[in-house]
């Protein structure tokens, strides 16, 4: 028997609205960064202390920028859902928490495009 | 909006005996941020790298100070905490490890990881421009 008002079942379940699309998409994004993870802090270990040309050259490299850029994707996606938890979780006026997520998701869409656009320049040639 | 009056609550944290348990559960939140301030970082090395050998030089200046080895130092070990600490939870996703017993033991591993991954990555690092 569903105990809720007509309203709170209108209105959706707890503070984030709606979960299902948000833990799956997490965790779908966690696994695929394991291994991309691995590949990117091997390579930066590598790169390390290697100098202007040879990280240029690297990252240049089509293998690298696609998977840097699949990297990217997930590590923004991952870091938004994150982020959007914690301020769940702790924000509760709504004043504060709708323009505060809403500033967080710009943010990370932004940061992301500049990102993109970065490895792009690098792989074209600037 | 009416602010609401203060309650009383009673002691949690002053109180309750620790945990590795909930410690790490506080860990992978704290890391996770700050990884997401990390991000902020490497957009703009990313960036650097796409503009050119002076902008990247700068970078690479700042990487190379104490503020900017500390930060890098910390994230490296975020990231390994976190990520471990990550698969520990897909593990319980599927419903695996939830034994406290387990659940302690794999918190350990998670730690103990973290720790000798990011000295690995490091002294690999450090002792990359000699290899090179």
């Amino acid at each position: 028997m569903d105990l809720r008002s007509p309203i709170a079942r209108a209105r959706g379940l707890g503070s984030a609205k709606d979960g299902t699309g948000h833990f799956w998409v997490q965790r779908l994004t966690a696994v695929a960064m394991v291994p991309l993870l691995v590949w990117f802090v091997a390579s930066l270990v590598s790169l390390a202390g290697a100098g202007f040309e040879q990280t240029h050259a690297w990252l240049a490299s089509p293998l690298n920028a696609v998977l840097a850029v699949a990297l990217l994707l997930a590590l923004f996606w991952h870091s938004m859902l994150g982020l959007q938890v914690i301020i769940e979780d702790y924000l509760h006026a709504a004043w504060l928490k709708l323009p505060t997520l809403i500033v967080l998701k710009f943010a990370h869409l932004l940061l992301a495009i500049a990102a993109v656009y970065a490895v792009l320049r690098i792989g074209m040639g600037s | 909006m009416m602010s609401r009056p203060e309650r009383p609550t009673s002691p949690h944290l002053q109180i309750y005996r620790w945990e590795l348990t909930m410690a790490l559960s506080i860990l992978h939140r704290a890391t996770g941020a700050f990884l997401s301030l990390g991000l902020l970082f490497l957009v703009c090395w990313l960036l650097a790298v796409a503009a050119g050998a002076d902008r990247f030089a700068a970078v690479d200046a700042f990487l190379g100070t104490a503020v900017g080895t500390v930060l890098l130092l910390g994230w490296t070990f975020s990231l390994f905490l976190h990520m471990g600490n990550g698969i520990r939870h897909l593990f319980w996703d599927i419903g695996v490890g939830f034994d406290l017993g387990v659940a302690r033991a794999s918190g350990w591993a998670v730690l103990g990881f973290a720790v000798v991954a990011t000295g690995v990555a490091w002294w690999c690092g450090l002792g990359g421009a000699a290899w090179t």
